[in-house]
């Protein structure tokens, strides 16, 4: 055949094997079908462990007690049993070398999370025992009066 | 000259091979044969949400929000909890201030525009918190409409984002029926819940599931017959969201109301 009719192609297939050569650079070696097979699992393998090599910063109260073994205990027997140490104390992270102390919140605004009353006698808030936090002692903290590892005492603060 | 046997040879040769797809080919691969005819997986996460016991307090937010890096101030979130108030009238009342961050701490509804609608308590018929997160759908529609491959499913059922693959086209943020996805505001990546795939590949409990003081989320695994979540969803009545949809979601509820979508 005439050489004009094979030219065209010629640049054709110049044109594939670049594409295919750019694809074997890009494209990661790991890159493939998973355990889930075409339609779901195909990814680049390590980005698995990307995910995994997140850091954790909620430590989980059984972190804390390993050193504060009394605040865990006096918290542990109270009504408030079920709240985890860093809901109020913030977390961990890398505790107690980095940060070396934690800021605790002690604002009303955290308090009234559970106990700003709603009449919801459906759910579990309605059950619990609220206030209003325009009438109840506006002007103070609620640690001044309740102490709030255990409702039940008083403040120590 | 070609005579009538030849033409007919090759005639049949030539649609044999047309009809011939190219998948035809993929049945000679071991591997994709064992990923898609074996289930021998020892994992599969799911999540349990029980809806009587959610108070609207928010802590999952919160949690979620720093333990995951989400902007804490961006309306972003990976979970969120939404009211539902149920009036005397008929009237179904949703709302999720910033998704619950900073939990429920008035009795108004948040109707959007900085407004607010007050509901007196003697009109209430049925009021409660729904948490919500990503569903981990056995059948994602998210990762089928993904065209690069930036997010897929592992082998224990979670779907996750390759923040490095994504090129940010946002098909999955519109295939979601959950709406559960967004944009990452710093990354700019398609972003979302993974179940704390850090955690719970490291036998701990998601950020949410920690933070929660009430036991209304619990994570575990479907695949353990001794697990306490896959011994509640056997046995008791859950529901899931938007079954219509066919995505096989793999986060159950307690408690829903034909209201919750």
């Amino acid at each position: 055949m005439k050489n004009h009719v094979w030219r065209p192609l010629y640049i054709v297939l110049a044109v594939v094997v670049l594409v295919l050569l750019a694809q074997y650079i890009i494209v990661p070696k790991d890159f493939g079908i998973g355990e889930r097979g075409y339609m779901y699992g195909w990814h680049r393998k390590g980005n698995e462990a990307e995910w995994k090599a997140v850091k954790v910063k909620y430590k989980t109260s059984e972190y804390c007690k390993g050193c504060h073994r009394d605040k865990y205990d006096d918290i542990k027997s109270s009504p408030h049993a079920a709240i985890m140490c860093e809901d109020c104390h913030g977390p961990a992270l890398d505790h107690p070398k980095d940060p070396p102390t934690l800021t605790i919140d002690y604002s009303r605004e955290l308090c009234v999370r559970c106990h700003f009353y709603l009449p919801y006698q459906t759910s579990g808030r309605g059950k619990i025992r609220g206030i209003n936090p325009e009438t109840h002692h506006p002007e103070a903290e609620c640690t001044m009066c309740h102490y709030p590892h255990n409702p039940k005492r008083e403040a120590t603060r | 000259m070609i005579n009538r046997r030849d033409f007919c040879k090759k005639t049949m040769i030539m649609v044999g091979g047309l009809a011939l797809p190219l998948a035809a080919f993929e049945l000679f691969d071991p591997k994709t044969l064992r990923a898609e005819k074996t289930d021998t997986e020892k994992v599969r996460w799911v999540f349990l949400v029980d809806t009587h016991k959610c108070v609207g307090c928010g802590m999952c937010v919160k949690a979620c929000k720093i333990e995951n890096e989400t902007p804490y101030d961006a309306n972003v979130t990976r979970t969120w909890v939404e009211r539902y108030v149920i009036t005397r009238d008929g009237k179904v009342h949703i709302d999720s201030p910033k998704g619950a961050r900073d939990g429920f701490k008035t009795g108004k509804i948040d109707i959007g525009g900085g407004k607010f609608e007050d509901i007196k308590p003697e009109e209430i018929d049925k009021a409660f918190f729904v948490p919500k997160l990503c569903n981990q759908c056995d059948n994602p529609p998210c990762v089928q409409v993904c065209p690069v491959g930036a997010t897929y499913q592992t082998a224990d059922g979670v779907v996750l984002v390759d923040r490095e693959w994504c090129i940010g086209c946002g098909y999955c943020i519109m295939g979601c029926p959950y709406g559960v996805r967004f944009f990452h505001p710093v990354y700019r990546v398609a972003e979302k819940c993974n179940f704390c795939y850090h955690r719970i590949t490291k036998g701990m409990k998601t950020a949410c599931v920690d933070a929660c003081p009430f036991d209304a989320r619990r994570v575990g695994n479907i695949k353990d017959p001794a697990d306490p979540v896959t011994k509640i969803i056997m046995t008791e009545r859950v529901n899931i969201l938007k079954e219509e949809y066919g995505t096989k979601p793999q986060v159950f509820y307690l408690g829903l109301t034909k209201e919750v979508k």
